[in-house]
């Protein structure tokens, strides 16, 4: 089946989502629809899979014009959708959430779950999808349940195959995983779309390229006749430089030294195992590791967010183990949380009151038991505007801001103040290039002032280009460890999946 | 892109404030004027019902004004009811803005009350300006105290709050009960379960007597006043404030920010308990003049009705206190004059909470009232 797009435009009030786009996509053959975060690609994805009507253009399947009412009648004419965000019942088992809302029913009304197993195995045979009909999803991994999705849509017999964002919550392994089901579907004559940011996936998975920006199609063509940097380039608008700039690696003092730290999860299970570690000054320190391997637990434990088990943490000398969030923030630690919605930045408050979430206290913002409001507004503006938040006042929420310009406001309010040691935990997920590219550099510049620098990330990458040293992290302890300039990519992946252990 | 500016200018621009949100304001402001207008008519459509016929109801209408703001004494006797109201209101409003949801101002209200009416018969031939105070202060730390133990219990355990402060609202109905008969509480000479009055010197006193000696408005209204203001300075100039507004908005970013989460969710209870402790010194001290078995009246949980209306503002707050308290007035000569019961206050109380929970549902009511505030709020 082959679908066109021809000449969507879709506004919301004054802003234009999507401005006068063309799209095809053909049966047997993965379309990469590449642009940053805010750039219309979920917007026009919604077009097409009925949620939003187009306010021009025509939706043609195989040639004719059809309009979608809602979902429902695109699900029918065979598009289907695997959302970022998975829309799975966690107490249902696989084959309930799949037949969810096209149940086969017997007399009475009768749920023939027996006949839903089999449908979902014949599915899981035909793709090589090995998911146990009977699982309840929520014992599931992300990278199964994923799976679960894909088996949603096909079981409503999609022929047009949309994935937004689909690697975003996926392991490196589960990635690969994933590429090989995707080209399986493809050779079987559906017609994907794979929507993304990353351009080296794009590069890999998808026969053609079509890049949106500020809602217009830009560019794009065969997977052959484009390289990343000239993607990159359409995508942002800009050259972009995939290099990070770095002086020579000079180490300093030994500013924070871990030995033999144990932390529990809260329902006590083993999280961080007897772990060694230093940071010195001058140095970025990054540790790889696919996610819930501890390093969730052990930023908490450094950052005094959760109690250690056993095991001592030492900062220039002094002993830490047991010091507070609040008394760590006052010895110069800066944190940038993995979670920027949930505990990094309260999106209710204003960008200036989340400037000032954990610094609040000091003399600078307060007087006694008051606040000084119009010094906290200040310095919020100035930092805004030092870290290229953008925004036009810092009055606004940061519910408001794209999510760049959320994760600036972290790092405007965690660096902005005289810092000694920089804790970063996936920094840049999510993130568009350009906001990715700012802030490693901000990154870098905290290093090259001096402070020492712990990165944690699931993306090899950012570790690659960011670290002098590279920690592995599996299952709770440090497997190995390379040097930030002469690892290689392929090595350190293995012993992400646990090679070294 | 905008050109660069140079930082100093930019940083300038970023403190300009956008002008005041026009949905903001219609949730605000508008959604609640027209939630009490739809209750009051679906109020008359209830009496309608009930075979009260047309000028019975217009009668009620005209009582309910007059007996809320029609004379010096409605007013005084709305300004009486809309205190204890206010203040425990501001105690849930506190609770709310930090995450809370205080069940117990119910509870809260009869310990303070008690508390406060204990102290205001005790120490016979203390001055006025000592006794008075201690009273009040008796009232509010017994309050928060009680109160204390729902956060106690939340912040150590888990334990939820609307769970627990419901239970403790059971146990303080009875430990009253029990309270009031002790022999150094009862009155003597009674059988039934009555405090012994409050002396004097521990009386909020009457502001208006010297119009009208029957005038009940007291100096409580002070107290609400300033409770007001110090909550409304607490929730938005204080660092206090700040960490409230924060830990209740999310507790996890609270909790990564350094903020002592547990503490301040005690100290949050706390001072809502107390506020709810001083709306029943207020009773006890300004009204009644004395403790009965259930004389908080169901003012705490009128209190959630007036926080949940005044959206957890201070200032909202007291309107909206100023609101029920004329309902509750007003109400009272209703049934006098037109002989309506009392209960249609409730149900037309109800609506209005049930009508600003809804905010879509008003606006699809009265689609015109928002079109055209839309028109002003351009000019």
């Amino acid at each position: 089946m082959d679908v066109e797009l021809r000449g969507i435009t879709k506004r919301f009030g004054s802003v234009t989502a999507n401005r006068d786009v063309d799209l095809k996509v053909t049966s047997g053959e993965v379309l990469g629809l590449l642009g940053e975060n805010g750039a219309g690609k979920s917007t026009l994805m919604n077009v097409l899979c009925g949620l939003y009507s187009a306010d021009e253009g025509e939706i043609l399947i195989d040639g004719k014009p059809v309009a979608f009412a809602g979902p429902g009648e695109a699900i029918a004419a065979g598009i289907g959708m695997v959302h970022q965000h998975f829309m799975l019942i966690p107490v249902f088992t696989v084959a309930e959430n799949v037949v969810l809302g096209v149940e086969p029913t017997g007399r009475f009304d009768h749920l023939d779950l027996r006949r839903a197993r089999e449908q979902v195995r014949a599915i899981n045979d035909d793709y090589g999808l090995e998911v146990d009909p009977d699982a309840l999803v929520e014992n599931l991994p992300v990278g199964i349940q994923q799976r679960v999705e894909i088996i949603k849509v096909l079981f409503r017999s999609a022929d047009v195959v949309i994935f937004d964002e689909p690697t975003a919550v996926l392991t490196p392994q589960e990635v690969e995983d994933f590429f090989n089901i995707v080209k399986g579907l493809r050779d079987d004559g559906k017609a994907i779309v794979f929507i993304t940011h990353k351009l080296n996936e794009i590069l890999e998975i998808a026969d053609r390229i079509s890049v949106l920006r500020a809602g217009e199609i830009v560019g794009g063509g065969e997977v052959g006749e484009l390289n990343a940097a000239e993607l990159a380039e359409l995508m942002v608008g800009r050259p972009v430089s995939f290099d990070v700039k770095k002086t020579p690696f000079d180490p300093g003092e030994v500013l924070l030294e871990v030995e033999d730290l144990t932390v529990l999860r809260d329902n006590d299970d083993l999280a961080v195992d007897r772990i060694d570690l230093t940071v010195r000054r001058g140095e970025i320190v990054g540790i790889a590791g696919v996610q819930g391997n501890g390093q969730s637990p052990l930023i908490e434990a450094l950052t005094g967010l959760r109690r250690v088990a056993g095991g001592t943490v030492r900062f220039k000398g002094r002993d830490i183990t047991h010091a507070s969030a609040r008394d760590r923030h006052k010895m110069g630690f800066a944190h940038i949380p993995e979670d920027r919605q949930r505990t990094g930045l309260i999106p209710a408050f204003t960008i200036a009151e989340n400037m000032v979430l954990d610094s609040y206290y000091e003399d600078r913002f307060s007087a006694g038991p008051n606040m000084r409001w119009s010094a906290v507004n200040a310095a919020a503006a100035q930092a805004a505007a030092d870290f290229d938040v953008r925004t036009k006042s810092v009055f606004n929420t940061v519910a408001t801001l794209s999510g760049g310009n959320q994760q600036k406001v972290i790092v405007a309010r965690e660096l902005s103040r005289d810092t000694e040691f920089l804790i970063a935990a996936q920094p840049t997920r999510g993130l568009d290039i350009g906001s990715i590219e700012y802030i490693h550099s901000r990154i870098v510049e905290a290093r090259e002032e001096g402070d020492g620098v712990l990165i944690v990330s699931s993306e090899l990458d950012e570790i690659m280009a960011l670290s002098d040293r590279i920690l592995v992290m599996f299952k709770g302890r440090i497997v190995a460890e390379y040097d930030g300039a002469s690892a290689e990519k392929g090595v350190v992946g293995l012993a992400m999946a646990g090679a070294a252990a | 892109m905008t050109d660069p500016q140079p930082p100093g200018t930019l940083s300038d621009q970023l403190l300009d404030r956008a002008a005041p949100d026009r949905t903001a304001f219609e949730d605000l402001v508008v959604v609640p004027i027209l939630a009490v207008f739809i209750a009051l008519v679906l109020g008359a459509l209830t009496m309608f019902a009930t075979n009260v016929d047309l000028p019975t109801i217009g009668r009620s209408y005209v009582a309910l004004l007059e007996g809320s703001v029609g004379s010096l004494s409605a007013i005084s006797e709305t300004l009486t009811a809309a205190m204890p109201l206010t203040l425990a209101g501001l105690g849930i409003a506190l609770g709310f803005r930090a995450g809370l949801f205080n069940i117990g101002a119910e509870g809260q209200v009869l310990i303070g009350g008690m508390a406060a009416v204990i102290v205001g018969f005790s120490f016979d031939g203390l001055p006025a300006a000592i006794h008075l105070p201690l009273a009040l202060l008796a009232g509010a730390i017994a309050g928060g105290l009680y109160a204390s133990i729902a956060g106690w219990l939340r912040a150590a355990t888990g334990a939820h709050e609307v769970i627990s402060t419901i239970m403790l609202n059971l146990i303080s109905y009875r430990l009253v009960d029990y309270l009031l008969r002790l022999d150094f509480i009862q009155r003597e000479g009674r059988a039934d379960p009555i405090s012994r009055s409050v002396l004097e010197t521990a009386e909020l006193p009457r502001l208006l007597t010297w119009i009208d000696a029957n005038l009940r408005l007291h100096a409580g209204i002070f107290l609400m006043l300033a409770a007001v203001v110090v909550i409304h300075w607490l929730l938005f100039r204080t660092k206090l404030g700040f960490e409230f507004r924060a830990s209740g908005a999310s507790p996890d970013a609270a909790r990564y920010a350094g903020m002592r989460a547990g503490l301040i969710i005690v100290l949050a209870m706390g001072m809502a308990g107390a506020l709810a402790g001083l709306a029943g010194a207020n009773q006890g001290l300004g009204v009644l003049g004395r403790a009965t078995p259930g004389f908080s009246a169901g003012i705490g949980f009128d209190a959630i009705a007036v926080a949940l209306l005044g959206r957890s503002h201070p200032y909202g707050v007291l309107l909206a206190g100023l609101l029920f308290g004329a309902l509750e007035a007003g109400g009272r000569q209703m049934q006098v004059d037109a002989g309506v019961s009392i209960d249609l206050i409730g149900i037309i109380q109800a609506l209005i909470i049930v009508f600003i929970a809804a905010p879509l549902l008003v606006r699809s009511l009265f689609p015109w009232a928002f079109r055209k505030l839309a028109k002003v709020g351009r000019e």
